[in-house]
């Protein structure tokens, strides 16, 4: 799975009815767990890519274009599961047209280089050359206009013909606004009337599902979604191999565009957050993970820029929501520096036992069910496991348990059933 | 070893790119023999891979040397007189490695093959996304005697099930071992694959390897 965690078009749904008492049950039950409070049990979420599409029967590639049909199936799913927190699935999953009027290049999805039933993949590329650091220090948006956007998406292409903005003053940006009328511009923005159009039906459609759920008494997991400044130039920028060059070549100017990048994905993620539901700023992390840098380079690239983005959040009285990919059991000692009760780590493969004893005190732990017993193992397995997860890390509060990424494309019903009802039947 | 020659193995294995260039080129410039510059580069090589072993080194260090191995190569490549040989040690047993179908993943693979490499096995990687029937094809051409199915993604296990079985469907599987490594593999996956082991990292690939041939057991 690879929740690169689109960024969330943020609903302005009407606030959740605060009169629904299982709505503040659950919200409690939450807060009790991040506040590392006991709750009153033990509190679950429900964050997915594919699995509603095995779930209701139909193809992935439908879950990705069909928005009625995959809201029809969360709010069963949650029916039936009653999770405390849900990710809306609308944003991660169901981008499918806005991708296509976008002429997205970044991934691969179902219909558009990937099969029917096959989740999408990111395409792993240099977007940015090394050489272009430099651009994008003196003028990020111009970098994107010029370069980057008409890299990424092909409705973007004749973007790059409007001005130099910063140099515009006077009668030069009076007769400047002729590049407005330019043959790449009218077509570019044509386009891009068309995938913001998409955009924001599919945003209407997110809105309403929360609305929705928010009426039968579900609260929503993520007001947001963040990149760590790493992650944002690794993945969507660099590419793997470029990054890890970057360390050796260019250490310095990876370091300035990671604090240059880092101003506006605050404003945009604190802006996008307070206007839902939710104060739970989701942040998938992917290159955090021991086997990749050592533990020195990740306190020189990776932890000061993440952790100044967390800070900043929870200055703004959001909650960040660290999603560990992979095993970061050598990280824990260095992550424990922030204010206790203030966030929630998320983990993919680190043991939760071990992480409780370095971070107990400190954070919320969600997890980590492994994929492979989910898709493979019996609902029987599941208990056992959730049982000895919830004994062992849920003593005091400060755990919510889930899968290590959300519930496996491929996992049994009757395994995700048993999941779910584990928190029920088990006390820490 | 002179000074020029252990400087240039220490500047790769210390990530000193630009002064392993500068030393190589000049090296190459005073008529040093390219083949024997190349094999300095390879015992700086299995320095930087005993370094990734012992949890020094990581990704990044491998994948700079990795580069410098490259850049020089290149210098050297077109100094080399017909006839000469290259190549190096002989290889201690054949691998064949591949992402299996419907994952595009190749990261923790490329890892995977430049580990083996540089620890002396002969690798053939056949990329992302394989077929099952294109790892049958290989494995009847190459003859290897391990196969690693690389997979990041949680549908690799069906994909991983799916070619051990052909593999062994067809008889081939008596021949070789199969381990799998990758994104959430796990011990529970290897089972359900019916892979012989399975590995969390590049090292755990070389230390299966090793286990399993002979030849390479004592090297």
């Amino acid at each position: 799975m690879d929740p690169r965690g689109g960024d969330s078009v943020t609903p302005t749904a009407a606030p959740a009815p605060a009169a629904s008492r299982l709505y503040a049950e659950r919200l409690q039950r939450v807060m009790d767990a991040v506040q590392l409070r006991q709750p009153d049990r033990v509190p679950t979420v429900f964050f997915n890519m594919f699995w509603l599409a095995r779930y209701g029967g139909i193809s992935y590639r439908e879950a990705m274009y069909d928005y009625e049909r995959l809201a029809a199936l969360t709010r069963k799913a949650m029916l039936e599961f009653e999770p405390d927190l849900y990710h809306n699935p609308l944003l991660l999953t169901t981008v499918g047209p806005v991708m296509e009027k976008l002429g997205y290049r970044q991934l691969q999805w179902p219909g558009h280089g990937a099969a029917e039933n096959v989740s999408y993949q990111y395409i792993d590329r240099e977007y940015m050359k090394p050489e272009e650091y430099d651009e994008y220090l003196l003028d990020p948006t111009g970098f994107y206009l010029r370069t980057y956007l008409p890299r990424v998406g092909e409705a973007f292409e004749g973007i790059e013909s409007l001005p130099l903005f910063p140099g515009l003053y006077y009668m030069r940006l009076v007769v400047a606004s002729s590049a407005f009328a330019s043959p790449g511009v009218v077509r570019s923005f044509t386009a891009l009337k068309e995938a913001g159009e998409e955009a924001l039906r599919l945003a209407q459609h997110a809105a309403a599902l929360n609305e929705e759920l928010a009426g039968l008494g579900f609260p929503l997991a993520n007001g947001a979604t963040a990149p760590a400044p790493f992650d944002f130039f690794a993945d969507y920028f660099r590419g793997s191999k470029g990054i890890m060059l970057d360390l050796y070549r260019r250490p310095d100017k990876l370091l300035a565009a990671m604090e240059r990048a880092a101003v506006f994905l605050l404003r945009q993620t604190v802006a996008a957050c307070k206007a839902s539901t939710s104060r739970i700023v989701f942040i998938p992390l992917h290159w955090a993970f021991d086997g990749f840098m050592s533990l020195d380079q990740f306190k020189t690239f990776f932890w000061p820029s993440l952790r100044k983005l967390m800070l900043d959040l929870i200055a703004n009285d959001l909650i960040p929501m660290p999603l560990w990919e992979g095993n970061c059991t050598s990280r824990l000692e260095t992550i424990a520096d922030i204010p206790p009760g203030r966030a929630i780590y998320w983990f993919e493969r680190t043991d939760l036992t071990r992480a409780k004893e370095v971070l107990g005190e400190v954070v919320c732990l969600r997890g980590n069910v492994p994929a492979s017993l989910l898709t493979t193992g019996t609902p029987e397995e599941i208990d056992e496991y959730c049982c000895k997860l919830i004994r062992a890390a849920g003593k005091g509060g400060g755990l919510i348990l889930d899968c290590g990424i959300g519930i496996p494309d491929e996992s049994k019903l009757e395994n995700v059933r048993a999941m779910y009802q584990s928190v029920r039947r088990y006390s820490p | 070893m002179n000074s020029d020659e252990a400087r240039l193995v220490e500047a790769v294995a210390e990530m000193r790119e630009d002064e392993a260039h500068e030393l190589a080129r000049s090296m190459l410039d005073a008529g040093v023999a390219p083949l024997h510059v190349l094999d300095l580069c390879r015992q700086a090589m299995d320095i930087v891979g005993k370094r990734f072993e012992q949890g020094e080194y990581f990704l990044p260090e491998l994948v700079l040397a990795g580069e410098m191995l490259e850049n020089i190569g290149a210098m050297a490549k077109p100094l080399i007189q017909e006839g000469e040989e290259g190549g190096g040690p002989k290889k201690l047993g054949r691998v064949l490695i591949g992402t299996v179908h419907g994952d595009l993943h190749d990261i923790g693979k490329n890892i995977v093959t430049f580990m083996l490499d540089i620890n002396g096995f002969e690798v053939r990687d056949i990329g992302i996304d394989v077929p099952v029937e294109k790892f049958i094809e290989e494995v009847r051409d190459f003859k290897p005697q391990v196969v690693g199915l690389s997979g990041f993604l949680t549908l690799a296990f069906d994909s991983m099930k799916e070619t051990i079985e052909a593999i062994e469907a067809i008889g081939l599987r008596k021949n070789l071992k199969i381990m799998i490594g990758g994104g959430q593999v796990d011990q529970t996956v290897c089972k359900y694959a019916g892979a012989d082991d399975w590995g969390a990292t590049a090292v755990d690939a070389v230390s299966l390897c090793r286990r399993w041939i002979p030849a390479a057991a004592t090297a």
